[in-house]
């Protein structure tokens, strides 16, 4: 793995505090400037890095923004089909016990097309991680209607607005998984400030030291954004996901293990 | 001594697993195949040998755990019966365009839509010709007895290890139901851990400092490389059809005719032999045992002594279509077959002969 380069006459060794975990590669990023998944990337695979189980984990990528994952994360990887990651991560777990398995799924992935693999791997409680990244829409396709899409809120699909009568409500299904006896620990996170970032990562951190526990499955929401989708800026993204999104899904954990 | 026992072609198929030393099955029921996930519940192979069974939640499911254990090296399988094999199509294609070895059972019943739960023969095209989408190709193999249901899974997954290529055991209602003495073999020891990653240097079982990370996708969104690959996945079929072809030949030295039959219509074409050649009509029989690749040259030789070929199949006629290819419509091919789950009688297809022919 090579290192980034860093420019020695603006950046100063001694003044380096922050440094880019080495199971992140060198590719550039295909998501658009101010969208969330890379500061997702970045937490999983420093939770990885700090666990210290790069050969010991294998993840899934979606069909979705994160079809590429496996292009930035280095890390044996395989890409699934539309929703069915979770498949593909029981089988793995179920094959190798002992790695660390996660899935990295957006919302239309997870909630619509994949439902019944969500639901099921959760309710088998695979001791896995999954990881879901909620920006209410489908970012890749360029902006439809997602099953987390607000009532109200535009899209390509939903032009005029989400009519929950005509189009059906936006799914909480971190709620709904979380009153599946198979799931373990699940929560909701967001990763627009440092505060949030911070919280993520221990999120993820538990989530992942649960399957070394053989505790059943734990299931992280990112709740994000995608400026490029809802047509706005970076800032204007977050601030409104702050003012719409969070009310909707509101941060914090859902199901949090008894000790 | 050998070891005997009298089962079905599900059971025979299961048993067969487990003694492969195949680490994962993925189910779901469905008549006429339910038994071959209900044997292996039955016998608790973890305790066996280890093994890893799982009801899923659907075929689409099931396919999707097989992508995922094949991805990451293990032998893996899955079975269902034709409405179910419809459904898991998108992995199989996925699986394909990854190349990945596994293998797929499908114990067919008549269709289209929700059909019957009876034998039949009408997942021909689905089965040679690719099945889901994209240019992509698997090898079939077509058992006429319970005993190449078991012996068939040993060879399917030396031919998808060897060429990184699904595997697809295209079976029937008949076979899959009717029991049958059946020879068994030894228990083969599953592979450790370490014995897959020799074997399959580009599973995902863990990336290591002294490699780079596998990773196991069908995407490329560069048309040039994709075209490259698919060009790849060409020349990978065209080996296989050089290496791969089986068949069975039945009293062709003399033949005049020749049916050309698999599976349960090739055991229906055996009786029917002996009927034609005691009314003194010399027929013989060419039973194709791998469907993909097709014995088409031993066919176009064929074509050249005998003066007429009958398809006999459960089906509206589908792999008549590559009996014509492969002799090149140099002599007249005509099809007999039933559908709708009814299997024909001997009798039925010597009449279909003289009809045809005679």
């Amino acid at each position: 793995m090579a290192e980034n380069s860093i420019n020695t006459d603006i950046v100063k060794e001694e003044n380096l505090v922050y440094k880019k975990t080495s199971l992140l590669t060198d590719k550039a990023l295909s998501y658009c400037p101010g969208c969330g998944h890379g500061t997702a990337h970045r937490l999983v695979m420093e939770v990885v890095e700090e666990l210290n189980a790069q050969e010991e984990t294998i993840g899934v990528a979606p069909v979705g923004c994160s079809v590429l994952a496996y292009e930035f994360m280095d890390i044996d990887m395989q890409q699934a089909a539309h929703g069915r990651a979770p498949a593909l991560a029981t089988a793995i777990k179920r094959l190798y016990p002992e790695k660390y398995v996660f899935t990295y799924q957006g919302d239309g992935d997870l909630a619509a097309i994949g439902t019944a693999e969500t639901i099921h791997a959760c309710n088998r409680g695979e001791n896995i991680t999954i990881i879901f990244v909620n920006n209410g829409i489908y970012g890749m396709t360029g902006g439809q209607m997602a099953p987390t899409t607000l009532p109200g809120m535009k899209s390509s699909t939903s032009p005029y607005g989400r009519d929950v009568k005509s189009m059906g409500n936006p799914l909480k299904i971190t709620e709904l998984v979380a009153q599946l006896p198979g799931t373990y620990y699940v929560t909701r996170q967001a990763v627009h400030t440092p505060a949030a970032v911070r919280k993520a990562k221990k999120a993820i951190k538990k989530a992942f030291e649960n399957q070394k526990l053989n505790k059943g499955l734990s299931f992280i929401e990112i709740v994000s954004n995608c400026n490029s989708g809802w047509k706005m800026t970076p800032n204007q993204a977050n601030q409104w996901m702050v003012d719409n999104m969070f009310p909707y899904y509101q941060l914090g954990d859902i199901k949090v293990p008894e000790e | 001594m050998k070891e005997l026992r009298l089962m079905k072609g599900n059971e025979a198929i299961a048993e067969a697993a487990i003694r492969a030393g195949v680490d994962g099955y993925f189910g779901y029921p469905i008549t006429p195949q339910s038994e071959v996930l209900e044997y292996l519940m039955m016998e608790r192979p973890e305790l066996r040998t280890g093994m890893v069974v799982l009801q899923a939640e659907s075929e689409v499911a099931a396919i999707n755990m097989v992508y995922g254990g094949a991805g990451a090296g293990k032998m893996v399988m899955t079975s269902s019966s034709s409405p179910g094999i419809s459904l898991k199509q998108e992995g199989i294609t996925y699986i394909a365009g990854a190349e990945l070895p596994c293998l797929i059972l499908n114990v067919v019943r008549g269709g289209p839509g929700l059909g019957t739960i009876q034998p039949a023969q009408s997942d021909y095209f689905q089965s040679v010709k690719g099945g889901g989408h994209g240019d992509y190709k698997l090898i079939v193999l077509a058992p006429a007895s319970v005993q190449e249901m078991y012996d068939f899974v040993e060879t399917s997954f030396d031919l998808a290890f060897k060429y990184r290529n699904p595997v697809l055991i295209l079976s029937d209602g008949a076979i899959g139901q009717m029991m049958e003495k059946v020879e068994i073999g030894d228990q083969k020891v599953r592979l450790t851990d370490e014995q897959v990653k020799e074997r399959c240097p580009w599973a995902t079982t863990g990336k290591t400092t002294k490699r780079e990370r596998n990773i196991i996708t069908s995407l490329d969104l560069d048309p040039n490389k994709q075209e490259k690959f698919n060009h790849k996945l060409q020349a990978k079929y065209k080996e296989i059809e050089k290496n791969e072809v089986r068949f069975e030949e039945i009293q062709t030295k003399d033949a005049e005719y020749l049916f050309v039959a698999y599976g349960t219509s090739a055991r229906i074409c055996q009786k029917s032999v002996q009927l034609a050649r005691a009314k003194g009509i010399k027929v013989g029989l060419l039973r194709p045992i791998t469907l993909f690749p097709f014995p088409a040259e031993r066919l176009l030789e064929l074509s050249k002594q005998v003066k007429g070929i009958l398809s006999v199949e459960m089906s509206a006629g589908q792999m008549i279509e590559d009996i014509k290819l492969s002799v090149h419509c140099n002599i007249p091919v005509e099809h007999f077959g039933r559908m709708g789950g009814i299997i024909p009688s001997p009798g039925e297809v010597v009449k279909a002969l003289e009809q045809k022919f005679l």
